[in-house]
């Protein structure tokens, strides 16, 4: 089981194409669009929306990503109409639809539940103003030094590689002073060919997470 | 007439003529604050009640309005239809079992059906919203209610003041909507899901009257 999203946009366009971008980050990801009129016209279908909760639901739960006004308020009212058992794994993120919608896909896909999955889209909204103190290491861990070798620098698709490895291990990981679990904060670094990347990892595999996100890096995410 | 389903049913009919007939203007309304799609939205909503209102076995007044509410959530596609449709579905609830309404019940209605849509919503009074004139209309239902007045002259006295506020939304700041956007330009301008408000509570006196 996993946690499936749904992307509620007045344009079908919109929401077919979050869904396509966070597909290639999250391939194995539920992630149900629901744009747009029934005729295709701008605006939001409840039906969409209460067939794409039923779709994207396997158990595990469902997170909304919504754009504008009333596809906000037509997915409240569809969630509304939920069965109560239902309805307590289905959540409306408070978060910008794209941004929010890619981290909720990484973070679905590393096995997140439905409230890390929730956290993970409404990081989102604050990665402008993150503060890298708050997931300082402590002395006790463990930590490598290593140069960014990619063209393109750390961006979304090697960032998300980054995160799904990071999220295999137990061992809690920063890089350059983040949550390496976190993509959004990780795009956030702004990591360009040849940045230098510190990673801290504490915790019972930190040796193993270490190697494993340093050859990851050293080997250019297989793209460099 | 009685406040039955009759008048229930004469309403809506009533409701979907006069949404038809101002659409355009509900939609010029929309178009510099807002999406511009108000009018075509509303219309397309009510429209849909029609044959389903044909196919509802006699019922009570709270049958229609939650028939109205399911078509307006289903089929409006803007903001309007979860708005409206929660106030139907909420006034609906507020009145279930009774196959006539008498004027306390008229003021549960109307109270139920603002409260879903601030429920829904959460917009207050003074913030150039349907609420504007919803407010006015539930408060203006209470008061006659409390003065003794009859049941049309409670419909009256609502929609009189629904009118009034959607009057007054045009020199309000939004503070909801796509025209929170606008700041100071959307003063000068009314709301239109105030003046949708105005139309239907209008038509829930003309049809009692007729």
């Amino acid at each position: 089981m996993s946690v499936g999203l749904v992307i509620v946009s007045h344009s079908d366009k919109i929401a077919v194409g979050i869904g396509e971008l966070a597909g290639q980050m999250a391939p194995t990801t539920r992630v149900l669009p629901a744009g747009g009129l029934d005729d295709g016209a701008l605006g939001t279908s409840f039906e969409k929306i209460t067939q794409a909760i039923a779709d994207a639901d396997d158990g595990a739960g469902v997170v909304l990503l919504c754009d504008l006004g009333s596809a906000i308020l037509t997915a409240e009212t569809a969630l509304d109409f939920l069965e109560d058992d239902q309805r307590a794994r289905v959540a409306i993120a408070d978060a910008p639809i794209v941004e929010g919608a890619v981290a909720a896909a990484v973070a679905a896909e590393t096995g997140g539940d439905l409230a890390a999955v929730v956290t993970a889209a409404e990081s989102a909204n604050r990665t402008g103003t993150q503060e890298p103190s708050e997931s300082a290491a402590s002395a006790e861990a463990l930590t490598a030094r290593t140069t960014l070798v990619n063209k393109d620098g750390l961006h979304a698709r090697p960032a998300a590689d980054f995160v799904k490895r990071a999220s295999e291990f137990e061992a809690a990981v920063t890089v350059n002073g983040v949550d390496a679990k976190s993509l959004l904060r990780i795009m956030s670094l702004g990591l360009g060919v040849g940045s230098e990347i510190t990673l801290t990892a504490e915790g019972p595999d930190a040796q193993a997470a270490l190697d494993a996100l340093v050859g990851l890096i050293e080997a250019g995410f297989g793209e460099a | 007439m009685g406040l039955t389903s009759e008048w229930a049913r004469a309403w809506v009919i009533e409701s979907v003529r006069v949404i038809a007939e101002n659409r355009v203007e509900l939609t010029a309304l929309d178009r510099p604050i807002g999406d511009g799609d108000h009018g075509e939205n509303m219309n397309r909503g009510f429209t849909a009640v029609m044959p389903k209102l044909d196919d509802l076995a006699d019922g009570t007044p709270a049958d229609v309005f939650k028939l109205v509410a399911m078509t307006l959530i289903s089929t409006v596609g803007g903001a309007a239809g979860p708005l409206y449709g929660t106030a139907y579905l909420k006034a609906a609830g507020a009145v279930a079992g009774r196959d006539e309404l008498d004027g306390e019940a008229l003021v549960a209605l109307y109270t139920a059906a603002r409260d879903g849509i601030v429920l829904r919503g959460k917009a207050q009074v003074g913030e150039k919203t349907m609420i504007d004139a919803w407010t006015p209309a539930v408060d203006a239902a209470a008061e006659a209610h409390a003065a003794g007045k009859s049941e049309l002259e409670i419909l009256l006295a609502a929609a009189k003041a629904a009118e009034n506020g959607a009057v007054a939304t045009e020199p309000l700041i939004a503070r909801k909507g796509r025209a929170s956007y606008l700041g100071e330009r959307a003063i000068g301008h009314r709301d239109p899901g105030a003046q949708s408000t105005a139309l239907l509570l209008r038509a829930a006196a003309d049809v009692a009257d007729g």
